[in-house]
């Protein structure tokens, strides 16, 4: 295999940083190459993994069959009631369609879903092709909403105009329509929204314990576990805190600046990150009481959690481990959390970070290790191999490339299959490293075969 | 909850498509792809769709699947594609150092119009395709045909692209496989071998998408059809292309270009498909069958033969492709079942004629139906229920809401393992699909009988 610089992209090498050799300098947020293999997706693709999750609303995707496809049930995120999120609607546009315009197939569509499925709001995605032939879904979303008197509301994400973020803010400035149609009345002025968290393997019911257990309101989860009408007041909170890098980030901005509610940026994984967003909540409602319950929940949980974590930080310390995510806020927890098990970081990266992200990342990362934007499978191999890498946490494309290289795989991604947020998502978390990292397969495994480092036996 | 969202009612849909039973090309067009040595898959288009379709191929495959993309933005959908495909190219070859670039378009770049062989003499003008590299492209808009048809122009394209006439044929025939697991082309070469004949088959993802772990990851796994193998496929003494949809259009691109004739047959699936593929290699070799293929043909006769009473006239619903569809119904009604519910999504008429010919004279109602989607399968086993599905994982829903054991079989399978490494084409293959609803019937009899019937041996 080649090594790591004879990989990299002239054009990329500015987006590879190693923490030491120079003063922290780390270009980002740049399209990427025409022709790289890069583990980046698209627009819609943003834009439908944030509204997904809320299930009692109808999701139509306006375009050839297959953006409906790849998006059908993929992320796991679960729902208390109503599953309508877990149908495949599409207009699966043809020829004609593409010459002689599609707004009449969704209208129908669209008319036709509403009257089976009563939902509580309908979201029609636009995809590549449906911004070319020009497509006024305003319009045809507009009479529909009149006619069948439903909030029905076009998500401008047509795949081409940008990578994911851009699908973020679209599906932000979709939700931002919901918000504020609302009745407010009987919201404690203890309260607040979760934003950014989607519910994989039940996490959300996980974190509004937490809140309920420090007698705190969460009027909307956004959107994990999501309902239109939560939504609709979900101006009337006293807080929003946002996960995950920045996908509802644009939402907390609007909410900020019409309905003055301020924002909190958090992360629920890892012991120090889910303590410090519950300690940054109890200080801003300043309640003595919320306080209390907040250190006595904190005690409570973190007297369960230790002994256990003990056990498998044992076994583990002085493993290495890469990361590489979609977005860079998660990596912070990451970083943190292995940290706790006494493993070393030794690459980190994500395929939408921003500058202040990798700062951030090069202020808590060690010496030598390396930050990477928007990497490809040839340099995330290269530098497992330079690295001697123990565990890879990644999402779906990334597994296998781990798994053929000998290294084991932690998926902190929509194919997580356990709640790896709070403090028994961290216990989830250190069971999951614990048994890739110490799995017997590795035993019969000719890892790393060329140049080995001969600790296959480990 | 889930599809308990379906109504039995049937009424006539014009403009939706529910659960499809289908995706769209370029997904056919890569998976082709992979099946050349060497190649990398390109998908012309914004990020989206490549990345959609990596991730789906990795997850039905658990192998790293690689491909590159022209990472359309804005710009290029104004301006058209040509600057991204040739930057693209010319970063692929410098960097990944593929033998082929095989290059898919999308709904995206074929509405814009771009002309990719004329992007492609630019290219080679250009210098950007070094010398002994080679590319090639087939057109696949997402908007016409599915997935299937991805499949066939792409292995329509190497034929276009690579075969040369020769005036002499050789005593070799060519083998087109169709879309067919990595395992089934295994086993299809392994019958040719067993024949003693010569022969080239293309496309070829077997040691390609079923590759063995050996501690490396490597782009360009060892299996697939060289570019060298391809040239020479114009002058075999014949062709044998299995599957009408999938291998068909190569079959006979191969016989205008190169005088090569060719036979269409079914997918080798069940007694009488493998007759008839077997038959015909013989004869187009001119070889006899060994004992050793006798053998296996007397085994799965042996099984049919001993547990024909847990076959009989049991009700089977099936979603998929043609070419997968019109064998396995011949299949099912050879073993005395009956194949009462057919869909698949690919539009094609000469499927329901086929169909309905195979399913002539059977005891009951056979709905069979081209171009619909799982919502109208699952609509049909309402009012008429069936013993066991076949299908892909998504009729997993279907199975779990009526409580069907149900067969997992066709593309796209997320949450099994094994089609990838075991065949079920060929007699072996046959006995191996047997041996799977045997399975799931006598599993069900099982679980449904009272403890007093409860039977130990059956």
């Amino acid at each position: 295999m080649k090594t790591a610089s004879a990989v990299i992209f002239e054009e990329r090498k500015d987006q590879i940083y190693r923490k030491g050799d120079a003063p922290f300098d780390i270009a980002c947020n740049k399209e990427s190459l025409a022709g790289a293999v890069s583990q980046r997706a698209c627009v819609f693709c943003g834009s439908r993994v944030v509204l997904y999750p809320i299930a009692d609303a109808l999701h139509l995707i306006h375009g050839p069959v297959g953006c409906a496809v790849y998006t059908w049930d993929i992320r796991g995120a679960l729902s208390s009631g109503r599953q309508l999120h877990r149908l495949s609607f599409s207009t699966d546009l043809q020829e004609k369609d593409v010459i002689f315009g599609g707004e009449e197939k969704l209208y129908l569509a669209l008319t036709e879903l509403i009257d089976r499925h009563n939902p509580k709001a309908a979201f029609v995605y636009s995809t590549c092709i449906v911004g070319l032939i020009g497509d006024d879904l305003d319009s045809v979303c507009a009479r529909v909403s009149k006619e069948k008197d439903v909030s029905v509301i076009p998500v401008q994400s047509e795949g081409f105009r940008g990578n994911k973020r851009a699908g973020y803010e679209a599906a932000c400035k979709a939700l931002f329509r919901l918000v504020g149609t609302g009745d407010t009345n009987n919201i404690s002025p203890y309260s607040l929204n979760i934003m950014g968290d989607f519910n994989l393997a039940g996490e959300i019911w996980i974190i509004r314990d937490y809140f309920k257990r420090m007698g705190i309101e969460v009027v909307a989860n956004i959107t994990g576990d999501g309902r239109v009408d939560d939504i609709r007041r979900a101006h009337g909170a006293a807080l929003n805190l946002v996960q995950c890098s920045g996908s509802t980030l644009d939402l907390a901005k609007m909410m900020e600046q019409s309905y003055d509610i301020p924002y909190m940026r958090v992360s629920y994984c890892g012991v120090e990150d889910m303590t410090e967003s519950l300690y940054a909540v109890a200080r801003f409602f300043g309640d003595l009481r919320i306080m209390e319950r907040t250190e006595k929940l904190v005690k409570e949980e973190l007297s369960v959690l230790y002994p256990k974590l003990r056990e498998y930080r044992k076994v583990l310390a002085g493993k290495r481990a890469a990361i590489y995510v979609g977005g860079a806020f998660k990596a912070f927890s990451m970083v943190k959390t292995l940290r706790l098990l006494g493993m070393k970081v030794v690459m980190v990266g994500s395929q939408t970070g921003t500058r202040e992200d990798y700062l951030e990342l090069e202020e808590i990362t060690d010496d030598g290790t390396i930050i990477v934007d928007d990497a490809n499978p040839l340099e995330l191999s290269a530098f497992i191999k330079e690295k001697d890498v123990d565990i890879f946490i990644g999402g779906v494309k990334e597994r296998p490339i781990a798994y053929k290289m000998g290294v084991g795989f932690c998926d902190h991604n929509h194919e997580r299959k356990e709640a790896l947020e709070g403090f028994s998502g961290m216990l989830n978390f250190a069971r999951e490293v614990h048994s890739t990292v110490m799995s017997p397969v590795w035993r019969f495994v000719p890892r790393r075969a060329e140049g080995g480092t001969g600790n296959a036996n480990n | 909850m889930l599809l308990r969202h379906t109504p039995k009612e049937i009424t006539e849909r014009k403009a939706l498509t529910v659960n499809p039973a289908k995706t769209c090309q370029p997904i056919g067009a890569m998976y082709a792809s992979l099946g050349i040595h060497g190649c990398l898959p390109h998908s012309h288009g914004s990020q989206g769709c490549y990345s959609y379709h990596r991730s789906t191929l990795t997850r039905h495959y658990k192998e790293p699947v690689m491909a590159a993309t022209s990472s359309f933005t804005e710009g290029a959908s104004v301006f058209g594609g040509q600057a991204n495909l040739l930057q693209a190219l010319n970063n692929i070859f410098t960097i990944y150092e593929p033998d082929v670039v095989a290059v898919h378009t999308t709904c995206l770049s074929e509405t814009i119009g771009d002309d990719v062989p004329q992007i492609f003499s630019k290219a080679e003008a250009d210098g950007k395709i070094p010398e002994g590299k080679y590319v090639l492209h087939a057109n696949t808009p997402s908007y016409v045909g599915t997935h299937v048809t991805g499949f066939a122009n792409m292995t329509k394209a190497m034929v276009d692209y690579f075969a040369k006439s020769k005036e002499h044929k050789e005593n070799r025939i060519n083998i087109i496989p169709g879309w067919v697991e990595p395992s089934d082309m295994k086993e299809i070469k392994r019958i040719a071998g067993e024949l003693g004949i010569r022969f080239i088959m293309f496309p070829d993802t077997d040691n390609v998408l079923n590759g063995p772990q050996t501690g490396k990851f490597t782009m360009y796994p060892k299996g697939g059809v060289t570019i060298d193998k391809l040239m020479e496929t114009g002058g075999s003494r014949g062709t044998l292309a299995l599957g009408r949809l999938t291998s068909g259009p190569a079959a006979h691109a191969l016989d205008t270009k190169c005088k090569v004739p060719c036979e269409i047959l079914d997918l080798p699936i069940g007694i009488k498909a493998t007759d008839r593929f077997v038959d015909t290699l013989r004869k187009m070799a001119g070889v006899n069958v060994p004992d050793s293929i006798n053998i296996e043909r007397g085994q799965l006769l042996d099984i049919i033969t001993d547990m024909q009473a847990y076959f009989y006239h049991k009700k089977v619903g099936l979603v998929g492709d043609p070419d997968q569809l019109e064998a396995l119904t011949e299949f099912l009604v050879s073993i005395d079942m009956l194949p009462v519910h057919i869909v698949t999504g690919t539009k094609d008429k000469k499927f329901e004629k086929r169909i309905m010919s195979l399913t002539e004279g059977l005891p009951c109602k056979v709905n069979v139906k081209s171009g619909a989607d799982m919502m109208l399968f699952h609509q049909w086993i309402k009012n008429e229920p069936v013993d066991l599905l076949i299908g892909n994982t998504y009729v997993k829903y279907i199975s779990r809401d009526e409580d069907i054991p149900f067969i997992r079989f066709g593309f796209p399978i997320l949450d099994r393992i094994g089609h990838s490494y075991f065949p079920t084409v060929g007699y072996r293959g046959g006995m191996r699909f047997l041996e799977k609803i045997l399975d799931a019937l006598m599993d069900r009899q099982d679980r449904d009988s009272s403890e007093i019937e409860f039977d130990l041996v059956m």
